[in-house]
């Protein structure tokens, strides 16, 4: 016993003074190996007497196991000692630029007409398309335009070539002035009841500080048996509410005049101004003045429209609206100039731009 | 639609503030745009009187003056006017207020040594004229105290309202006022028109050719007029609303138009020539006109003619030959009724616009033609004397009464609000109206109304759009997606290129007509759709593609110093004016350098190649649901693309998308100086998923490892990657999963003519292990495929 005691010391230190990893197997090899010492020692077991081997043999297998555990921890303080030491050396300068990723943005106007999908879809109204080279009946006549009428001088129409292949007032081409074209399209195409919003391009002959030629609307339609006034408020204050955020956001209805609609109003909103000049959206606090800003036009489809569409006046109404997206775009998110929506400056879109993975929806904040 | 406070009270009896005037207005309909109320902006600057002038110690030009004033009690003021003298009565401008002339506000101060407070003022300085020689000197009737406002007669606060087509009748003063008093805020004063009663015969005659222009003209005689400047309190009123007083007689029309919204006219009697006839013009006839213009008639105008030939545009513009002058003495009065559809074109053909046309175009009260020609005479008489003529009449008047047929109980059903029956008929009488049982009958001057819509329009507008209760609209519980599938294929494809770096844009949908011809719009494309009236000619014809545009947009970055721009739009091309022609496209471009120097990347900024622009085109069509990667491929891209660096993704005969290089010729041609490559994604094309249900393919995961094998041919420099990697592929369809290309070399040990092209394909073993036999018998295949069907080597 005596002489595993001491050969315990003996390996100990050896172990313990390997100061690397190959010295380290060196030792293992020399002890538990084939030929190691201890092995060696396992090998005299079988010529002992039973008792004898029974005391010895315990005492060598706990004396393996012992040196075995010494040299993995030796092994794994020499390894740590090896990592330590390289990753000393392994020092980066983390302040240089990161790999480049791709950095696109969504232009304003996508990022909100998603989000009016969005609050409408949520409303139960669904997308209709039309185009954007109208004829003189769907973007005038059909929406109750008489001939002649200041109305249709008060929108600067472009006009295209007549179409040959078409008569009297389909064949006088021109650009939708307003997406209210796309109402009519849609009652043409099937029966009521009508729930949709469409959105798109819109042209007028106009270009100055607030006026471009081509410009984008929003407009909804809402046609059933039972659909009056009170709904056209209810649908229209949930939505500006909606769309900026705002509960207690002041809304107004007052009486307007569009040909396509009887009653027709205009909405507006409340907003106060600020001592710089700019505007807060919002009820005014106690001692300021509520100002109004316009931001949408409405009213009862005017029962002219629904006949024009094959639709009984004295069975169906309801209401329609129309928005320009550039304005709320402008009034959400604090862009001053119209003009810039269309100048393509990358660094207007990097600036007031929407990240690709930021797609509105109704859930997310 | 201008006018002042004071002159709505000549007609409208009220105590209404000027808020709730002002409120009102905007909830009936008639928006108020503005109110200018000088009293109130010259509220600090009231009457002083200058006690005491001395001349300064320190300055000859200066004078120290002692002012009483009424609020601010006696005060010091430097004043460098040679008129201040001891005595007079000015206008004191206190400290704190701000003078508009001098863009300054007042504060205490000290000139040469002297204490000056507040100033008193010229009129140059409170901008009422140019008149800077001294400071205001006033009558010395005017008491200490008197506001500035009150002694120029600026204290009538002048109303604007944003006039709607449809209200021709609030075109007129009165016609405000009525509805003001229909909404509760006061009582409309009662139209008093004597008739002027004559034994005179009208002298001449007057004839109507043209009765579908002009259904009625009355005119009267008046002999021995005086036409001198209009009385001071007609002066002030025209001036409050910004026209010009210039004559008696022209001032009486413009303030009846004003008031009634009548317009009139008034001949020389003494420059007509004969009598007067009402025609249409034939086009080309020359008329000078009271606005100082000539203008060359347009074809088809209410023309007033006499034995000289066309002598006023009817309900436009007067000529000057017949023109009143302060010589005038005998006048010829008109009061008319022209067809508002004639007025409107002829006006906008002939780009006339005028007081008369405004009201005629949007329709004037034909039942007031007579009653404006009395109202005309009286003050005729009234202000410049003379005798009258009786009226003369010809046509007369237009029919315009229309009963509709009205339930009360539809106002409940359209707005949504029970109006009592009672309350309903008060409204409209108080509207003018006349309701007989359900039978209802506008007046004349509202030609706006026809059905029972209109009506119930009139009582929501009066009872207030804010008693409407809102009631919100609700979807169903299980949403419907409100997108179109070309609405989620926008949506998708600008979110796919944006994570890609492209940013979105919006640009015009014109372009220049060299611009739609290099991007593939033909002669009749360009003819059908350019233009008639554009806004200039680089935007006169509907885009066939969006790629100028945006190739532009990248010029114009690059310009400003931002070059490299990488943009994408998605948005309508046309191809004809049909509703089919147009298209959406989502197009991009990218130019310059593919991205900035990177520490990390010496390849960063290689230059844009076709491969990047195939890219965004094969990630957009994936995004969408389509086939990109695996999609066919062909060479036959349009025109506007380098002929060998441009492709064409497409399903059959179904194009998916375009790509390439932007033709040299054409950047060339626009100057432009850097690579740009593009691509055009046809969204309308992407076909439709066939099944309906939401479940994906069941997913089976070998156990076995995959292996890599790889290649080198030595191949014709034509052979297409595609043959490559079929042909090998072709080895075994079941085992082969992937084969991609990994390098491409061309030069030395490499013969002319020929590349060395590597592959690595990717062998899936199903269901047991293969063997390094049959591992070998796989890549013997690929090796004799490729052979066969490109030619190719395997390289030594």
């Amino acid at each position: 016993m005596t002489d595993i005691n001491a050969l315990k010391t003996e390996l100990t230190s050896e172990i313990e003074g390997a100061g690397d990893l190959q010295t380290l197997d060196e030792v293992r090899v020399a002890v538990l190996g084939k030929k190691g010492r201890i092995t060696a020692l396992m090998k005299t077991l079988g010529s002992m007497d039973p008792e004898e081997r029974k005391t010895t043999g315990a005492a060598l297998n706990a004396l393996k196991d012992e040196i075995a555990d010494l040299i993995k921890s030796q092994e794994r303080a020499l390894k740590k000692q090896d990592m330590d030491q390289r990753l000393s050396t392994e020092g980066e300068d983390i302040t240089l630029s990161a790999r480049q990723a791709p950095h696109g943005k969504i232009h304003p106007i996508s990022q909100t007409m998603e989000e009016m999908v969005g609050i409408f879809g949520s409303m139960g109204f669904t997308v209709a398309e039309g185009p954007d080279i109208e004829d003189d009946f769907h973007n005038f006549t059909a929406l109750n335009f008489s001939p002649g009428h200041p109305a249709r001088e008060m929108q600067d129409t472009f006009f295209l070539p007549e179409d040959d292949g078409e008569e009297g007032e389909y064949a006088k081409k021109l650009l939708r002035t307003h997406t209210s074209s796309v109402q009519i399209r849609h009652m043409e195409s099937g029966e009521p009841p009508y729930k949709i919003v469409c959105f798109g391009r819109t042209y007028r002959s106009d270009y100055d500080m607030t006026h471009t030629p081509m410009f984008h609307q929003m407009e909804g339609l809402f046609i059933d048996k039972d659909v009056n006034m009170g709904h056209l408020k209810g649908c229209l204050t949930d939505f500006v509410r909606a769309y900026f955020k705002l509960d207690d956001l002041p809304v107004r209805f007052r009486p307007s005049f569009f040909p396509f609609v009887e009653p027709g109003a205009e909405v507006d909103i409340g907003y106060t101004k600020k001592p710089d000049g700019g505007i807060k959206l919002g009820k005014a606090p106690d001692g300021q003045e509520q100002q109004w800003m316009e931001v949408l036009g409405a009213g009862m489809v005017h029962p002219n429209v629904l006949k024009n569409c094959g639709v009984d006046p004295d069975e169906y109404q309801g209401f329609a609206f129309g928005m320009g997206i550039e304005r709320l775009t402008m009034l959400k998110y604090g862009i001053p100039d119209l003009r810039t929506f269309f100048e393509c400056d990358t660094r207007w879109l990097e600036h007031y731009g929407f990240d690709p993975l930021d797609r509105p929806n109704t859930t997310t904040r | 639609m201008k006018f002042t406070l004071s002159w709505l009270k000549r007609h409208l009896d009220t105590d209404a503030s000027l808020k709730e005037i002002s409120d009102t207005l905007t909830a009936i309909g008639l928006e108020v745009e503005e109110i200018t109320d000088q009293g109130r902006d010259f509220a600090p600057f009231t009457v002083a009187k200058v006690e005491k002038a001395e001349k300064h110690p320190d300055a000859d030009k200066l004078r120290v003056c002692t002012v009483k004033t009424a609020d601010h009690g006696t005060v010091q003021v430097v004043c460098g006017a040679p008129n201040a003298k001891t005595g007079m009565k000015a206008i004191f401008a206190p400290d704190g207020s701000y003078i508009p002339g001098l863009d300054v506000t007042l504060k205490a101060t000290k000139i040469r040594g002297v204490e000056s407070n507040g100033m008193l003022v010229s009129e140059k300085e409170m901008c009422l004229s140019d008149e800077h020689n001294g400071i205001i000197e006033l009558d010395d009737k005017y008491e200490i105290g008197t506001p500035m406002a009150e002694v120029f007669g600026l204290d009538d606060p002048v109303i604007e309202i944003a006039l709607t087509p449809n209200r021709a009748d609030c075109a007129g003063i009165y016609g405000i006022a009525r509805d003001l008093a229909a909404a509760g805020l006061g009582t409309l004063k009662p139209l008093d028109i004597k008739p002027v009663k004559s034994a005179r015969e009208f002298p001449a005659k007057i004839t109507i050719d043209d009765k579908d222009g002009c259904p009625m003209f009355v005119g009267r005689y008046v002999k021995g007029v005086k036409n001198g400047p209009s009385p001071e309190w007609l002066q002030k009123q025209l001036k409050a609303i910004g026209l010009r007083p210039i004559s008696a007689l022209v001032d009486i029309t413009n303030f009846i138009t004003m008031d009634q919204a009548r317009p009139l006219h008034a001949y020389d009697a003494k420059k007509l020539q004969g009598d007067v006839r009402v025609g249409t013009s034939k086009g080309g006839e020359e008329l000078e006109a009271l606005n100082d213009k000539t203008y060359e008639l347009v074809e088809g105008a209410v023309t007033i003619n006499d034995d000289s030939g066309v002598i006023g545009l009817g309900g436009v513009v007067g000529g000057a030959s017949t023109g009143c002058d302060e010589n005038t003495e005998n006048v010829l009065l008109e009061a008319a009724y022209f067809a508002p559809e004639r007025i409107a074109r002829t006006g906008r053909d002939q780009g006339v616009e005028s007081d008369a046309r405004y009201r005629f175009e949007r329709g004037a009260d034909p039942e007031f033609v007579v009653a404006g020609m009395e109202l005309f005479t009286n003050m005729v008489l009234e202000i410049c004397g003379g005798e009258a003529s009786e009226v003369f009449v010809a046509g007369g008047v237009p029919e315009w009464k229309r009963t509709i047929e009205y339930d009360p109980a539809y106002c409940k059903q359209l707005i949504g609000i029970d109006v009592p029956k009672d309350r309903q008929i008060e409204i409209l009488k108080s509207l003018g109206f006349e309701v007989k049982a359900s039978k209802i009958t506008p007046p004349s001057w509202r030609g706006d109304v026809f059905g029972k819509a209109d009506i119930t329009e009139e009582i929501a507008r009066i009872v207030g759009f804010d008693k409407i209760p809102a009631l919100s609209v609700e979807g169903p519980v299980i949403p419907t997606p409100a997108d179109t599938i070309l609405g989620s294929a926008m949506r998708k494809a600008r979110a796919a290129l944006a994570a890609r770096g492209l940013h979105e844009c919006v640009t015009w949908s014109f372009l220049a007509k060299d611009q739609a011809q290099a991007f593939g719009a033909n002669d009749n494309q360009i003819a059908a759709l350019t233009l008639q009236n554009p806004i200039s000619s680089e935007m006169d014809v509907m885009r066939p593609s969006i790629l100028p545009n945006l190739i532009e947009a990248a010029e114009r970055n690059e310009a400003r110093g931002f070059a490299g721009a990488a943009l994408c739009e998605v948005g309508p091309v046309y191809g004809g004016v049909k509703p089919d022609d147009q298209r959406i496209v989502a197009a991009g471009i990218r130019s310059g350098s593919n991205a900035a120097r990177h520490w990390a990347d010496e390849n960063a900024a290689r230059s844009v190649d076709l491969y990047d622009a195939k890219a965004d085109a094969i990630a957009a069509l994936e995004a969408c649901g389509a086939p990109g990667a695996n999609a066919q491929i062909s060479a036959d891209a349009p025109e506007y693309y380098h002929p060998g660096r441009s492709g064409v993704l497409r399903l059959g005969k179904n194009v998916l998308a375009t790509f390439g290089e932007i033709h040299p010729s054409i950047l060339d041609e626009m100057g432009i100086k850097f690579p740009v490559v593009g691509f055009e994604i046809m969204l309308d094309n992407i076909p439709q998923a066939k099944k309906k249900g939401t479940e994906k393919s069941m997913l089976k995961l070998e156990p076995l490892q995959p292996l890599t094998r790889d290649f080198a041919f030595l191949v014709d420099e034509n052979v297409s990657a595609n043959d490559l990697l079929r042909a090998a592929t072709a080895a075994d369809k079941a085992l082969i999963t992937d084969a991609s290309i990994f390098d491409i070399y061309q030069g030395k040990g490499v013969e002319d003519g020929e590349k060395s092209v590597a592959l690595s394909i990717t062998i899936q073993p199903k269901g047991e292990s293969l063997t390094d036999k049959d591992l070998e018998a796989l890549s013997e295949k690929v090796t004799t495929l490729v052979m066969e069907k490109t030619g190719g080597v395997l390289r030594g």
